[in-house]
């Protein structure tokens, strides 16, 4: 039967030509997409797997949980910390360990820089190839293109003699013929819609943020020692705090604070005048590109994040919201308990795994990880060659995870989605303004451009909001408190023979959470469940696709030979498949060996 | 073929005055450690030479690698990427997916056999046929053995690449392996760092363009240049080591000081980096000077080596083996100068000979 509709409400035909896009370039990672096109060559089936997996959570069975965070950090460099944080709270939450306010602050400053950071090089060196054309950049005038730019920004760069600097640079470039990462890509083709002196302005701005990136991490350098992978602390932050007393040179003092500032202002600005202003430009030549919505308009989740009080995760205490919607009903905002055994659970069924009995799905604490890879029986070439893959079976390696038995939507557009509808003013009120300046409804949000442009809206957010939580830190300190790391529960002999907790985050791609247990001072058993898990899960038992497969569902392609809009619905989810396949649990060690040649 | 630009002519059309490129020539000679003369040889090499080829390949990693590299602070990455190499495959990236992105590859070998460099970031598994990190359908060992046979050298990215890292730790479910167990007849260049620091990337691929030339690597195949020091041989805390004064727990009044992060775990006695002199995000930090100690990152296997908290007892420093933290803080409290002495003559014969190196790390 070619023809189905899913338990979750989308149709599916399998009959048209098969289109196989691997690797999808341009995120971190490898992913595999395959879609089914029909004679008008639009998307009626679609198929996301998960090409990776490295067995991260067995490696920490029977370690010490204080190290945990370093080995999960290692889940991602690309949304570096995120992991790590998750995992520090998870171990606090187990041996009930309360963190200084302090210590509070700066992980809230190291998240909100992190969505700063990675929302920025995910816009313009991820994403921004799908809607911008280069070679159309060398035909713009210079003149016109300043013109444009000075319509949309203040932003200083932004003279006729800088865009042709930037041009002739460019033309050298691809005069040279070594066309390095721009080879061979989709110029020219007709779905690329902006004028040639908004592409300039465009190109000009991923060389920019290529070289401002570099400059916002430094808030993890700071606080962590470096970025990539800071450095993280059970208990609080390895950063002390000394402004006015012996010593303060080899701490967290007045010149380093001063830089934290001045990076945030900086951000604010590079934020403000280049990255939303291109979102605009480049969105209002693509408005009636509407695809993509899939998940979002039905099923959208958030765990919550930046509690602005420490050790409080009530949803008054949280910037950014938790809750869960169903069926895109929006004046319904459900509550979420990852602790509750039948709210987050994972299922196996068309995975590259095991359980006793498939049709069933296991809470985190109760997971178990057993790798099974083998092909479906439609599945055509050889298995290690595989030339389609048959969805029908098990298809990739991550696990199809859900809430209630739902598959959700995570990421920037769940948070937005979940913040608009709760009326949060610092969500609607930008959200609001964005849709009027385009002329678009609210119901535009959901879809590609809706998920590019709260990431956007996210990322100003997120800068706007790391001056705040600096300035409370400030205040904090200057009330005398400067306790960064609380160290009571720090020897195991302080802790109780058995515990088990949770870490929750909301990382910049989506809901994250980690479930640890810990028996006689050491990890007995750790899972993990990631945003892109979520987003490119495969089928669950009950047949509901995830947000990837649903995203792609109805897109017209201009020529199926040029995956351009797979890339641009599935780049929108900033998909991050190094974190989505790692889970493994104590029973997935006997695994056959091959011979190195 | 068509005529290919060198170095030197990119960076005239970009702007740059013959005045301003020498001045770079020589800042990259004293970056890489060396001295005045070899200003004029980068410059000739570099005025010579059309951009070299880089496949930059991907297996099991975190991409913190890639991430690290694009924060270079000098040379930019920008600068790396659009005028020193031509990275004519890298899928974090590249502007083209699937078989567009796939095709680039064979054209490399087509174009350039036996003159591209393979950079790798992680490392292939090897249980299940290799299919734990599958591309285009197969194992990515098959694609990192088919770039290797075709190219000048590898530059093995980080320590997935030239250790294993932290899928191959205890008990590597997937058979992570490195770069050097699977390919045996190229040169292999290893830069470790989970991930590398910016500057060190970006310097070795930069010498290795200038001189047309592997850099000189030690025994286990790293670059001298970067990797021939302890951090704690160099460290700024270095002077409160040898005084005795340790944090002892964190955020005590020793860590607001600035003590030394011995006892709390620190690794820089066994490390081979150079965070302590070149730092992180131009020159900015590194992970001692805010406060934690070193996790060993860029050394084999540091996974396995016990917890991160724990302090290093196998440092042949002390006049003791097996001497503990405890031990050590007390013979230091109570005999500095003692501690001193016996520590300098003991870097000085760790630095005789790389074997010798090798047994105080392995101890």
């Amino acid at each position: 039967m070619t023809k189905t509709v899913t338990a979750n409400g989308f149709a599916l035909d399998t009959s048209g030509q098969r289109v196989v896009v691997d690797p999808i370039c341009r995120i971190e990672g490898h992913l595999r997409i395959e879609v089914n096109v029909d004679e008008d060559n639009v998307i009626r089936n679609a198929v996301s797997t998960g090409n990776m997996w490295r067995g991260l959570e067995v490696i920490l069975e029977g370690r010490d949980p204080r190290d945990a965070w370093a080995f999960v950090e290692r889940i991602c460099g690309v949304c570096t910390g995120v992991h790590a944080l998750a995992s520090v709270r998870s171990v606090e939450d187990a041996l009930g360990i309360q963190i200084p306010t302090n210590a509070n602050h700066i992980r809230n400053l190291m998240m909100l820089n992190q969505y700063v950071h990675d929302h920025l090089v995910h816009f313009y060196h991820l994403h921004a190839l799908d809607w911008v054309d280069v070679v159309s950049a060398l035909s713009a005038n210079p003149r016109q293109t300043s013109a444009l730019a000075q319509s949309i920004s203040n932003w200083p760069k932004s003279s006729p003699g800088y865009f042709r600097d930037v041009q002739n640079k460019l033309k050298r470039f691809v005069e040279s013929g070594q066309l390095g990462p721009f080879a061979n890509a989709y110029w020219g083709s007709p779905a690329y819609k902006l004028p040639p002196e908004a592409n300039l302005m465009a190109v000009t701005h991923y060389l920019e943020a290529l070289d401002f990136q570099k400059e916002i991490c430094k808030v993890h350098t700071i606080f962590g020692g470096r970025n990539p992978h800071p450095n993280w602390l059970v208990g609080g932050m390895p950063c002390s705090i000394n402004v006015n007393d012996t010593g303060a040179v080899g701490a967290v003092n007045m010149a380093w604070l001063n830089l934290v500032s001045d990076i945030i202002d900086r951000s604010i600005e590079f934020i403000d005048q280049v990255y939303i202003p291109d979102l605009k430009a480049i969105a209002s030549f693509y408005k009636e590109w509407g695809y993509g919505g899939g998940l979002s308009g039905k099923n959208v989740l958030s765990y919550g994040e930046f509690p602005m009080a420490a050790n409080d995760w009530s949803n008054d205490n949280l910037m950014m919201p938790s809750g869960a919607i169903l069926d895109g009903n929006l004046s319904q905002i459900y509550e979420v308990d990852t602790r509750d055994p039948d709210q987050v659970q994972e299922f196996v069924a068309h995975s590259w795994y095991s359980y006793d009995d498939e049709s069933r799905g296991l809470h985190p604490w109760d997971g178990v990880t057993d790798p099974n890879f083998k092909l479906g029986p439609n599945a055509k070439g050889t298995k290690t060659n595989i030339e389609a893959l048959d969805e029908d079976a098990k298809y990739s390696w991550l696990k199809a995870p859900r809430w209630k038995g739902n598959a959700m939507e995570v990421g920037p557009l769940a948070r937005y989605i979940i913040g608009y509808a709760m009326g949060r003013d610092d969500i609607k009120g930008p959200t609001d303004d964005l849709l009027g300046a385009l002329g678009l409804p609210v119901s535009a949000l959901f879809s590609t451009l809706g998920r590019t442009a709260a990431r956007g809206l996210e990322a100003s957010w997120a800068a706007h909001k790391q001056r705040e939580v600096f300035d409370a830190m400030m205040a904090n300190i200057k009330a005398g408190d400067t306790a960064t790391a609380n160290m009571d529960l720090w020897e195991p002999a302080s802790w109780s023979a058995q515990a088990k907790g949770v870490g929750m985050a909301e990382a910049p791609r989506g809901a994250l959470g980690h479930w640890i247990k810990i028996k006689d001072t050491k990890i007995e058993n750790y899972q993990a469940i990631v945003p892109s898990t979520w987003n490119a899960s495969p089928r669950d038992p009950a047949g509901n696709i995830g947000a990837y497969e649903a995203a792609l569902l109805g897109t017209p392609m201009a020529d199926p030979t040029q995956p351009l809009e797979i890339l641009r619905t599935i780049h929108s989810f900033d998909p991050c498949l190094a974190c989505a396949s790692h889970v493994i649990s104590p029973d997935g060690q006997e695994l056959a060996v091959v011979k190195v040649r | 073929m068509a005529h290919r630009e060198t170095f030197y002519e990119v960076m005239r059309q970009h702007g740059i005055t013959r005045r301003s490129f020498l001045k770079f020539c020589s800042l990259t000679a004293a970056g890489l450690g060396m001295g005045p003369e070899f200003a004029m040889k980068i410059a000739h090499a570099l005025e010579t030479k059309p951009r070299t080829p880089v496949i930059w390949l991907h297996g099991l990693e975190c991409t913190c690698c890639t991430e690290s590299f694009i924060r270079s602070g000098h040379p930019l990455a920008s600068d790396v990427i659009l005028s020193m190499i031509s990275l004519d495959y890298d899928d974090t990236l590249m502007a083209a997916a699937g078989h567009q992105a796939e095709e680039l590859l064979e054209q490399t070998i087509e174009k350039y056999d036996g003159n591209y460099i393979l950079a790798v970031e992680g490392n292939p598994p090897l249980n299940e046929d290799g299919m734990y990190c599958i591309q285009g359908g197969q194992p990515f060992v098959e694609k990192l053995r088919h770039m290797a046979d075709h190219c000048k050298a590898i530059i093995a990215w980080g320590s997935c690449a030239s250790w294993g890292c932290v899928q191959a730790a205890r008990p590597n479910p997937t058979r992570a392996t490195p770069v050097h167990k699977v390919i045996r007849n190229k040169p292999i260049v290893k830069v470790p760092g989970c991930p590398p620091i910016a500057e060190v990337m970006t310097g070795v691929i930069t010498y290795m363009i200038a001189f047309d030339a592997l850099p000189e690597l030690d025994r286990q195949g790293r670059p001298k240049m970067f990797y021939s020091q302890r951090l704690h041989d160099k460290c700024y805390r270095r002077p409160h080591f040898d005084a005795g004064q340790f944090v002892e727990r964190f955020d005590d009044e020793g860590a607001r000081k600035g003590y030394c992060l011995y006892k709390v775990g620190c690794k820089g006695p066994t490390t081979y980096n150079a965070c302590s002199t070149l730092e992180w995000n131009d020159g900015l930090s590194w992970p001692v000077k805010s406060g934690h100690g070193c996790l060993g990152c860029a050394e084999d296997d540091f996974w396995d080596k016990g917890s991160f908290y724990s302090a290093v007892t196998n440092m042949k420093v002390m006049g003791s083996a097996e001497a503990d933290a405890d031990k050590v803080g007390k013979v230091l409290a109570g005999a500095a100068a003692i501690g001193v002495a016996a520590h300098a003559a003991a870097s000085v014969v760790s630095h005789m000979s790389d074997k010798s190196r090798k047994e105080v790390r392995h101890d």
